[in-house]
């Protein structure tokens, strides 16, 4: 990345990836210190009840990871992961919801869903990112966070397992960032400083 | 697509009251929002507008609304674990009683109610249980009386309740008929159906163990802890409250009259 973008008043950055985006979750978050804003990981996963994907993570950062159960409050400094078999919800006071409605794109937790929820109440305080995935899940949630005036990050399909997902956001949309993993560790521990 | 804003979800949710008595207000926002703008598309209106006059003019469209706005998707033996613990622990301690009462506190289409049913009967404290089966929306209920599900989702619900450690074949349970599997009604016989919402209407027996699973997080704080407590004036000492697996009585006022079971979201009355 020639230079760092600078980006501030950012509450949340909300992270959303299918398959081969756990790779790269665990090669960022270890490397991250922060935080002056709430990390969201919206990851499809087995719809199982167990809570590998927040041990896997807890384990590889120092940030807290929570375990997300409904009307949580969100508060920044702090891991969030959508729990298998839920959409997660984003409410106006600062809480998170869950909701068991149908799947969207095949999805529960949708990233569509959780990214459109997060617009609606962050707007232009959002930053999100989109990762490694075969599913069209994301593209239409970085929509309307653009529109919200949040911020829309894409990881570079290049460097992508799965290049898919974000190469269907990108052709779909204009991303302010397109990023290979190095770089978006740089883009988000400059956010907000 | 047609969305509404939140001004526009205020003046619905008070429009409602005020025609219908039905008090969305203790009501997720963020849950909410999602289901009336899907509405708006499933039924193809063109503004926000539209909806609002016609749930104002047309008795039969709002009972429709309820319909769509509740998110009625359910499974047999869902959260397998749970069920487990249930059979092996929750179960044996109610059924030393001589008669047991089962509050469903949200059936749905009665997934949940006919799973229990299946426990009870394989614990051999069927004959002397009822299982009350409530919900907001009458069309579900219509639905769970019948205990005729979708043939298709039977190979996930038997594997469902071996993992809930059903030993039985599970095709023994129901027959198959045109894509359709209707459960033995030595199953239904002990169940009573009945419209009842949770934030308007009040305690109608004592239990010895409530289920309303994921129910509560359509609510806000404010109205799950209403709904705690009229479960709580609604349960046995020493009854059971049983809630979803992401949802919790922490933080609700109610918490030190309750016991935790475990890690589970089983609570025990203990005062
Ligand atoms: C997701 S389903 C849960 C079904 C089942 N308990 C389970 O866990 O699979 C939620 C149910 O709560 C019902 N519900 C929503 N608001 C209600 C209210 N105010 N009173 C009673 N039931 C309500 C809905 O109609 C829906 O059937």
């Amino acid at each position: 990345m020639e230079k760092s973008p600078i980006i501030s008043g950012c509450k949340v950055v909300i992270i959303g990836g299918s398959a081969g985006s756990l790779d790269v979750l665990l090669k960022l978050l270890p490397r991250l210190t922060v935080a002056t804003f709430a990390i969201v990981l919206v990851v499809h996963r087995k719809s199982s009840e167990d809570s590998t994907l927040e041990e896997l993570i807890a384990i590889k950062t120092s940030i807290p990871v929570k375990e997300v159960e409904d009307k949580i409050a969100l508060l920044p400094g702090n891991i969030y992961i959508a729990p298998s078999d839920y959409h997660l919800l984003f409410e106006k006071n600062d809480q998170l919801s869950l909701d068991t409605s149908e799947k969207v794109n095949y999805s529960r937790p949708s990233i569509d869903v959780s990214f459109e929820s997060a617009a609606d109440v962050y707007g232009p305080a959002l930053v999100a990112v989109l990762l490694s995935g075969a599913n069209a899940d994301g593209t239409q949630g970085l929509q309307a966070i653009k529109a919200a005036g949040g911020i829309v990050v894409v990881q570079d399909p290049e460097t992508a397992e799965m290049p898919f997902m974000p190469r269907n956001a990108i052709e779909n949309l204009t991303a302010d960032y397109i990023l290979g993993i190095n770089d978006l560790y740089e883009f988000i521990s400059t956010i907000n400083i | 697509m047609v969305l509404i804003d939140d001004r526009e979800l205020e003046v619905l949710i008070n429009e409602v009251f005020e025609y219908y008595g039905f008090d969305f207000s203790g009501y997720s926002r963020a849950s909410l929002k999602r289901r009336v703008d899907r509405l708006l598309h499933l039924d193809g209106f063109r503004n926000f507008t539209e909806l609002l006059s016609k749930v104002r003019s047309e008795p039969a469209y709002f009972k429709h609304m309820v319909e769509e706005i509740t998110v009625n998707v359910t499974e047999m033996f869902r959260d397998p674990l749970f069920y487990n613990v249930l059979r092996t622990e929750i179960l044996p301690i109610i059924g030393t009683k001589p008669f047991i009462r089962i509050w469903h506190a949200g059936c749905s289409t009665g997934e949940e109610v006919y799973s229990m049913a299946i426990l009870l009967k394989e614990l051999n404290l069927l004959h002397k249980s009822l299982l009350y089966a409530t919900d907001i929306n009458a069309l579900v209920l219509d639905v769970a009386k019948k205990g005729i599900f979708p043939l298709q989702m039977m190979k996930q619900y038997s594997e469902n309740y071996m993992a809930s450690g059903g030993k039985k074949d599970f095709s023994h349970y129901y027959t198959a008929n045109y894509g359709f599997a209707k459960f033995d009604s030595e199953l239904s016989e002990k169940m009573v159906f009945s419209q009842h919402n949770l934030v308007s209407d009040g305690s109608f027996n004592e239990f010895d163990l409530i289920l309303c699973r994921n129910v509560l997080i359509y609510f806000d704080k404010d109205l799950q802890d209403k709904a705690l407590v009229l479960f709580d004036d609604s349960l046995a000492k020493l009854g059971y409250l049983a809630l979803g697996t992401k949802e919790t009585i922490k933080f609700s006022p109610l918490q030190n009259s309750f016991k935790q079971h475990n890690k589970e979201k089983i609570w025990k009355k203990v005062q």
